[in-house]
């Protein structure tokens, strides 16, 4: 009976694997095959990965992702980092309402948010571009920096700020020396998220971008619909990739803070 | 000892329209150890923050050696707080929380490393300086708040209920320590708790505060031999509190029974709260006391026995040396010195205020 649970147990595991990774191993598998094909293997090749960084268009693409997920996170940082001081600040109930509208950009299906977004860019005749792309960015990475920062400012003892005025600091200087040592496992948390959230997103960019500019997903989309493009395939798979290793990095961040925490 | 070190005039604070301190007078002198005393929320934190320059008072003045501080920043004050949580920076060694101050001072590499170092000697933590702040005990932690803030030789201490997380072998020990420095700095402090025995042993002044009053200011003894009113008898140490009739001077009635006292000028036949201190009630064979009455309970507390003795509807708390068993009738008799009186407040409302010095 035991022995049938735990069959059933791993059999279960198994399937949820299956279902969760088949996708993306096949993804991963056929960026690596010789042909065309979808259909047959006809051996390994990296020759697919060698075209990827020969395409001035891809090349292009890839540069504004990265440059608009370094640039969104690390503004949206700023301004998240600041909010969550302000929101600490606050009483109860104006900082659950403040909460509320924060998070209603991450909540909200991309759609929506992509959507809405556009309509904003065009009644303001604002000009779809890199810009656009980059603000509606830096719009939808604020929540995350939020939920990683507040929680560390809540932990903050108020007294370390004032211990440190008391002791001679300005205020400014107090918050640079004793609050922001003190939540910064939280703040870079928060900046990874948002780099790995922004690098992730197609739907909104997709609606908020302009004519002449991609990023790696719009840019593969647009891409698989004209035909089969193994580069694609490829393209995906480092996307994949990138996503995976910044992720893992997180979470052992996680894990190791709390293990510091409950020490 | 005259000096006026610290002096609060008419000093009120309200948060939301719920009023903390009400125009409070207080000054502080040189050298002075000074305990607020209350129940927690009667503002003692309040009062220390508003010196401290983390909270503008609504009204009053905060004068610190004749200058006038109320809005000053707490960088610019020449005074420091230990905290009740510590507030250590936890990110930094023992030593680079010591140091905190004064290399914001600009002070010399030798001159912070010498006073590190006499520091941790003054608090008995030689040796500790490398050591991360979590690896230490409360205790420890405790020692440390206080090193960082002595080093910068300030005029005044700031201390809130920097005990209150110690278990009570440690809070004695902790006690003495801080009287030993306390004498050998030569700082003022200021220290709150809600630890009565505490404020007893260590002060030379207690504010027994509540409801944002200030309800008595005096030396341990006055405030222990001579409670002003109800609230700060019943907080100071365990009393019987007792309706009383004053008949004329010198004679009260309680429990319809006529008690000589050394009290005057009450008036005649005028309602008081008399408050004798268990200790001070002794008992005596039924017919030679005052008033008779059954022992309902007693229990041994290692130095005496605590009774209850039941005595004209009246259960009457008494320590004693000398035991006597539940259900024996007694006497009771109180020295007519060992007898304080005190005006009943007029309303409700009025427990809470002020009696002027
Ligand atoms: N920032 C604040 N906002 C609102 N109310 C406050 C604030 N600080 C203190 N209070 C209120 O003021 C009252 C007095 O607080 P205070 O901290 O001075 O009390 P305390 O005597 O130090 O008590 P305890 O012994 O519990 O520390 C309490 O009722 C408290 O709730
Ligand atoms: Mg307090």
């Amino acid at each position: 009976m035991v022995r049938f649970g735990k069959f059933l147990k791993g059999f279960y595991v198994a399937l949820m694997g299956i279902f969760l990774y088949a996708p993306i191993l096949t993804l991963i598998v056929l960026s690596f095959n010789a042909s065309k094909s979808r259909a047959k293997w006809s051996g390994f090749t990296f020759k697919w990965y060698a075209a990827l960084f020969e395409n001035e268009a891809i090349l292009q693409s890839l540069w504004n992702t990265i440059i608009i997920a370094l640039v969104s996170s690390l503004v949206a940082t700023l301004i998240g980092t600041m909010a969550s001081i302000a929101m600490n600040r606050m009483k109860k109930l104006p900082r659950q309402v403040m909460m509320g509208i924060t998070n209603i950009p991450m909540l909200n299906a991309d759609i929506v948010t992509g959507i809405s977004l556009m309509l904003l860019f065009i009644m303001t005749d604002f000009a779809p571009g890199f810009t656009s792309v980059l603000l509606a960015h830096i719009t939808f990475n604020i929540p995350y920096v939020i939920l990683s920062v507040l929680p560390k400012l809540k932990q903050t003892d108020r007294n370390v700020f004032e211990a440190a005025q008391d002791l001679g600091a300005t205020p400014i200087s107090a918050f640079m020396k004793v609050v922001l040592p003190d939540i910064f496992p939280g703040i870079l948390s928060g900046f990874l998220l948002a780099f790995t959230m922004s690098l992730d997103d197609f739907v909104i960019t997709h609606f908020t971008k302009g004519a002449g500019v991609d990023t790696i997903s719009t840019k593969v989309y647009t891409e698989l619909r004209k035909g089969i493009k193994p580069e694609m395939y490829a393209l995906s798979t480092l996307m994949f990739a990138a996503v995976l290793i910044l992720l893992v990095l997180i979470n052992r961040r996680r894990a190791t803070h709390e293990q510091t925490v409950n020490h | 000892m005259s000096d006026k070190l610290i002096d609060l005039i008419n000093i009120s604070k309200s948060y939301d329209g719920q009023v903390v301190l009400d125009e409070m007078d207080l000054y502080i002198r040189d050298n002075e150890f000074l305990t607020l005393l209350g129940p927690s929320g009667c503002g003692k934190t309040t009062t220390l923050r508003i010196i401290g320059g983390f909270e503008t008072p609504d009204t009053g003045k905060v004068i610190f050696q004749g200058k006038d501080i109320t809005n000053l920043p707490p960088n610019q004050r020449d005074l420091n707080t230990v905290f009740q949580k510590y507030a250590l920076f936890t990110h930094m060694t023992v030593e680079e929380n010591i140091a905190f101050g004064l290399r914001i001072k600009k002070k010399s590499r030798q001159y912070i490393k010498d006073k590190i170092d006499y520091a941790l000697k003054l608090v008995n933590l030689d040796g500790y300086g490398k050591r991360s702040v979590d690896s230490l005990s409360g205790g420890q932690q405790q020692r440390i708040a206080i090193a960082r803030a002595i080093v910068n030789e300030p005029k005044l201490l700031l201390l809130d209920e920097p005990l209150g997380a110690l278990d009570l072998k440690l809070r004695q020990d902790m006690q003495y320590e801080l009287i030993r420095l306390k004498n050998e700095l030569g700082i003022t402090f200021i220290y709150v708790t809600h630890d009565q025995e505490e404020a007893l042993t260590m002060s030379d002044t207690i504010v027994v505060m509540n409801q944002g009053y200030i309800q008595q200011i005096g030396s341990p003894e006055a405030i222990y031999n001579e409670p002003k009113n109800a609230f700060v008898a019943d907080f100071i140490g365990e009393s019987n509190i007792i309706d009383g009739i004053m008949i004329e001077d010198k004679l009260v009635r309680i429990l319809g029974a006529k008690f000589p006292c050394v009290d005057t000028g009450f008036g005649t036949n005028r309602p008081v709260d008399v408050v004798i201190r268990p200790e001070d009630v002794e008992l005596v064979a039924p017919e030679a006391g005052t008033i008779a009455g059954t022992v309902t309970s007693l229990i041994f507390k290692g130095v005496h026995y605590e009774m209850d003795v039941m005595a004209n509807g009246y259960e009457w708390l008494v320590h004693s040396t000398k035991m006597f068993p539940v259900g024996e009738a007694v006497g009771i008799h109180v020295d007519p010195f060992n007898i304080q009186i005190m005006n009943k407040p007029e309303s409700e409302d009025e427990e809470a205020v002020t009696i002027d010095e």
